[in-house]
């Protein structure tokens, strides 16, 4: 069953185009990576199909129960402790005390955040930890659909993979759907079921590949081979790393 | 959290120390000021300070700092809800702030002594007018901080809150207006003073009673030391306002920013 169906999607910021045509579907326990070069619009892509930004054109259809987005920066609400943030993710459910508390720790204790770090305000916490807390928000409301945008650019290797671990695991064990939003192909090809490229102009859906094997079962040797044999081998990868934002018409 | 507001209490009753050591240089002027002058230009502190306690010791004096606090209490209540409201609106609504800007100007450049005279003609003489002086006063500080604080908000945290599912409403009033706050309560601090200062001037020249009638009464009889007394009287009327109503409620709304603060830089 498709979860999520973009068709001919297009949006534009003051009149200046950054998406067209843009269609895809994910369907239920697929983990999809979009990958792009910075500034194609994935963020704008994702935030369209998670309904926080109206599409100049084409529509989107949502046939999941529930869904949460982790955004590229942490987003927490600095006058709340980070305890209270993470259980803003609870906010369209009913959820009091008890379950609550026990909610929380679960999650917190699944991100490595600690029981004295939920006290604290984002502000004493690391950056690392911020994003932590705002991948804890997201996972509280146990959704059947997360949009990820970018969301461990900002964590080191270490921790990186551990988060990392924490979606294959979450999508392999409770049937979780997602759109994944990178720039970094290996952590596409580690992730993912598949890999959509994104126009390095928004221009549509450049192509699409499936990843060998299922997430989980992929060793480092795996995912380097994959991502070099991608970048190397495959035009549909060219322009993946590059850095330059498009120019302004 | 409760120690942290005992401490906090504490630190604030410490620092009455540095406030009291400002009030005494305040006074080694003021008694300066005395002996060159003399008397009848400038009475003592100390002269004052026994006016002071001389109206303390009568009711009616008790009634009538009560009654002029309770004006500016009233058009600062009026002002600051009018002003939030609108200000909130035109935060978010860009039209509507170029539409509210010129009235704000307006409001801004006709003179107090303009509105007495005009609201005189409307209300007659009595609380209407001098609270509504009061509330014309403030009204825009309190607009223009309440609309700068909703246009400077942090609008991931909107996107945020919509996908965790949190309606309009509870956006608003969580999200919104408690970002808005920031701007809001230093414009409350000044707009509340405003509204004690336009307040006896409008008692003093519509004739209302409160504080302002007694300055009035003074100045006719050239009792320097009896308005001194009042000046004070008043004034700590409005420090009580600001100290035992506002600056708590900003110290519990703003426990953030204590706690972002580096170590050791603590006010
Ligand atoms: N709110 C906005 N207003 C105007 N332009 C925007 C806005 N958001 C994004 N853009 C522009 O849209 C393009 C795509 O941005 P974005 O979706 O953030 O790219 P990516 O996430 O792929 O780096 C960029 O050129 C950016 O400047
Ligand atoms: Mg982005």
């Amino acid at each position: 069953m498709t979860l999520l169906q973009l068709d001919k999607v297009g949006h534009a910021f003051l009149g200046r185009t950054v998406l067209e045509r843009i269609d895809l579907g994910i369907s239920a326990g697929e983990l999809v990576a979009l990958v792009g070069p910075s500034g194609s619009g994935k963020s704008t892509l994702a935030h369209i199909a998670a309904g926080l930004v109206e599409p100049r054109m084409g529509r989107v259809n949502r046939r999941y129960r529930r869904h949460a987005v982790i955004f590229q920066e942490p987003r927490l609400l600095p006058w709340k402790r980070t305890a209270d943030n993470i259980g803003l993710g609870l906010a369209g459910q009913r959820v009091g005390g008890d379950a609550r508390r026990r909610k929380l720790h679960a999650v917190a204790s699944r991100v490595a955040l600690e029981y004295g770090d939920l006290e604290k305000f984002p502000a004493q916490l690391s950056g690392g930890m911020r994003q932590r807390a705002a991948i804890a928000r997201a996972l509280i409301a146990e959704p059947d659909f997360i949009f990820f945008d970018e969301p461990f650019s900002a964590l080191d290797v270490a921790l990186k993979r551990r988060m990392q671990d924490i979606v294959v695991d979450t999508v392999a064990h409770s049937g979780l759907s997602g759109l994944f939003i990178t720039h970094d192909l290996s952590e596409a090809v580690r992730i993912a079921h598949r890999i959509l490229v994104l126009d390095r102009n928004g221009r549509g859906i450049a192509g699409s590949r499936i990843v060998p094997s299922r997430p989980g079962e992929r060793d480092d040797r795996f995912v380097f081979e994959t991502s070099v044999e991608f970048l190397a081998g495959d035009r549909l990868f060219a322009h993946v790393n590059d850095c330059d934002e498009r120019s302004l018409p | 959290m409760a120690t942290a507001r005992l401490a906090r209490t504490g630190r604030f009753v410490w620092s009455g120390w540095a406030g009291l050591a400002g009030l005494s240089v305040f006074a080694a002027v003021w008694q300066a000021g005395h002996e060159a002058y003399g008397s009848f230009i400038l009475p003592a502190p100390a002269e004052t300070f026994a006016s002071v306690v001389a109206l303390l010791a009568e009711p009616e004096s008790w009634r009538i700092v009560w009654a002029t606090a309770g004006r500016a209490l009233l058009g600062f209540g009026i002002a600051a809800g009018i002003g939030t409201m609108a200000g909130t609106l035109a935060g978010y609504h860009p039209a509507i702030m170029r539409l509210a800007r010129p009235q704000i100007t307006l409001m801004l450049g006709v003179p107090p002594i303009a509105w007495i005279v005009l609201l005189m003609i409307w209300f007659g003489n009595g609380v209407g007018t001098v609270s509504a002086t009061a509330a014309v006063a403030c009204l825009p500080i309190v607009f223009i901080a309440a609309a700068e604080g909703i246009a400077t908000r942090d609008r991931g945290l909107d996107d945020m809150a919509r996908a965790a599912g949190l309606g309009p409403i509870r956006r608003l009033l969580r999200i919104g207006m408690r970002q808005m706050l920031h701007t809001l309560f230093p414009a409350l601090v000044m707009a509340l003073g405003t509204a004690f200062k336009a307040s006896i001037m409008a008692e003093l020249l519509a004739n209302a009673g409160g504080v302002g009638e007694e300055l009035a009464v003074a100045r006719a009889n050239l009792d320097v030391s009896l308005a001194l007394a009042w000046i004070l009287l008043s004034v700590t009327a409005l420090i009580t306002v600001e100290y035992g109503l506002l600056q708590p409620l900003r110290a519990e709304i703003e426990t953030w920013r204590e706690a972002a603060r580096p170590w050791g830089v603590r006010r």
